[in-house]
């Protein structure tokens, strides 16, 4: 049987596994966004904690994934559904790309710009939300689309657990020896993967105007 | 100590030190006070202390010990948000947002000051004449704007909620000689009308004879000397001499006289 035959057979479960995969990502994308922007900030104000933090979300990065599932499943109400166990699992490996851009999306804004609006009387939250994020938000949204990207690749491994997704066509695949299934399942994640690619892509642009990444001054 | 010594003195320092974390000092003992409605020039080569003496004035650095008034009173005894907001300040760099258009970064301040925007909107037509703008640039952004538009924008947005002191870091540093003239000559006319009290950084001797009510000569962390404009030409102190020499030898004098 080949590829075509096998994905309009099972169209309804190649759907079905499809949405699971975008669940998962998108969970831990929102999650991985939620704490990572708000770490990346405060490392930014508070210098001491930002070789730590960055040391641990790097050492979290090099977790083989299958072993970061292990390690959660003892973990008490997370362990007890799959699901849960791999949406925490993709947030601590998205989480790097986040706290990492954030931090060096402020730190590359120009000192002098920094100093103008210090001058001026802005506070610090002033200077945050009008002056800093704005300029670094073109490099967080970069950092948003590696996380993604990362995040649709490692779910696929999340099947191993029973977390479903698209690993489970890749799996079984690998199971039976049988390549039309494991690309039913490889195919639509690359598509996932590059969709995501693009479509952050194509945010992050429009969030960095022109004006922005001329940086005039 | 008398703390009511000078009662016209706008901005005063009083045995004022800088000191690096490593013991270093920037600055040693400097006093000076600037009058009310003058400019003083800090005159200086580079690590003078020119600077550094600005950024203490609006607490952007804390002066290791002595006192800073501004308005008289210390500068660690005010808020230093509201002190910053009636101090304006441009720096050579400009500092422009380049996200915002030039009305937006002239409305920074009277924004979060929560001015009427009918308010905002007459004071950037008002200051965008007065720096001698086309108001139709309000609308562009500052990476459209030659390097001589972006200063004058940076002027109009020191001067925007119109603080009663002005610190200009070498503000006309990076510009091209004609355009430099030319804000200079502006900047004499518009002090003579605004008759803001000026602190003045710069390291041209031309420029602070040009500007400078009093001139104070810095030389690695202290004050040489704090003369009257007309004082300054003539004074016969070395290290002023030093300088008028400088700036009059040599070939570069294409304007002596």
């Amino acid at each position: 049987m080949n590829f075509w035959q096998f994905v309009v057979q099972n169209r309804a479960q190649v759907g079905e596994l499809t949405l699971e995969h975008l669940w998962l990502v998108a969970a831990s994308t929102v999650l991985a966004v939620l704490i990572g922007i708000p770490l990346g900030i405060w490392i930014t104000r508070w210098p001491p904690a930002n070789k730590p933090v960055l040391g641990i979300a790097n050492v979290i990065q090099t977790i083989p994934s299958l072993a970061l599932f292990g390690f959660l499943l003892p973990a008490p109400w997370i362990g007890a559904r799959a699901d849960r166990m791999a949406i925490l699992a993709l947030t601590l490996y998205a989480l790097l790309p986040m706290i990492r851009n954030t931090y060096s999306g402020i730190k590359g804004v120009d000192p002098a710009i920094i100093e103008a609006g210090r001058g001026m009387g802005l506070t610090d939250w002033q200077l945050l939300l009008q002056v800093e994020l704005p300029l670094a938000l073109g490099v967080i949204i970069s950092g948003v689309r590696v996380a993604a990207v990362i995040s649709v690749g490692v779910a696929t491994i999340a099947a191993a657990i029973g977390a479903g997704g698209l690993g489970e066509f890749i799996f079984r695949g690998l199971a039976m020896v049988d390549n039309s299934v494991i690309l039913a399942g490889a195919i639509p994640a690359a598509a996932m993967a590059l969709l995501a690619d693009v479509g952050f892509g194509w945010l992050e642009r429009k969030l960095s105007p022109h004006q922005i990444r001329q940086s005039a001054s | 100590m008398d703390s009511k010594a000078n009662d016209s003195a706008a901005i005063e320092l009083r045995e004022v030190s800088y000191n690096l974390h490593n013991g270093h000092d920037l600055l040693h003992d400097l006093s000076l006070t600037v009058q009310c409605g003058e400019t003083v020039v800090l005159l200086g080569r580079s690590g003078s202390g020119k600077t550094t003496t600005l950024k203490l004035i609006n607490r952007l650095l804390e002066a290791s010990s002595g006192d800073i008034l501004v308005d008289g009173r210390n500068v660690r005894d005010w808020d230093v948000i509201r002190l910053r907001r009636m101090v304006g300040y441009v720096i050579q760099e400009i500092g422009l947002f380049p996200h915002f258009t030039v009305e937006r970064n002239i409305s920074v301040v009277p924004n979060i000051e929560g001015w009427r925007s009918d308010r905002t909107r007459d004071r950037i037509q008002e200051l965008l004449q007065l720096v001698g703008l086309d108001t139709a640039i309000a609308k562009r952004y500052p990476y459209q704007l030659s390097g001589g538009q972006r200063q004058r924008v940076g002027v109009a947005r020191a001067l925007a909620a119109d603080p009663p002191f002005l610190l200009m870091d070498e503000p006309f540093g990076a510009l091209d000689p004609l355009t430099r003239a030319e804000l200079q000559k502006e900047f004499r006319s518009l002090q003579q009308r605004l008759k803001k009290t000026v602190v003045f950084v710069t390291h041209d001797l031309r420029e602070s004879l040009l500007l400078g009510d009093r001139i104070a000569l810095l030389d690695s962390g202290k004050l040489v000397t704090m003369l009257p404009r007309a004082d300054f030409e003539s004074s016969s102190q070395p290290l002023v001499v030093a300088y008028r020499q400088a700036f009059d030898s040599g070939c570069s004098a294409g304007d002596r006289k």
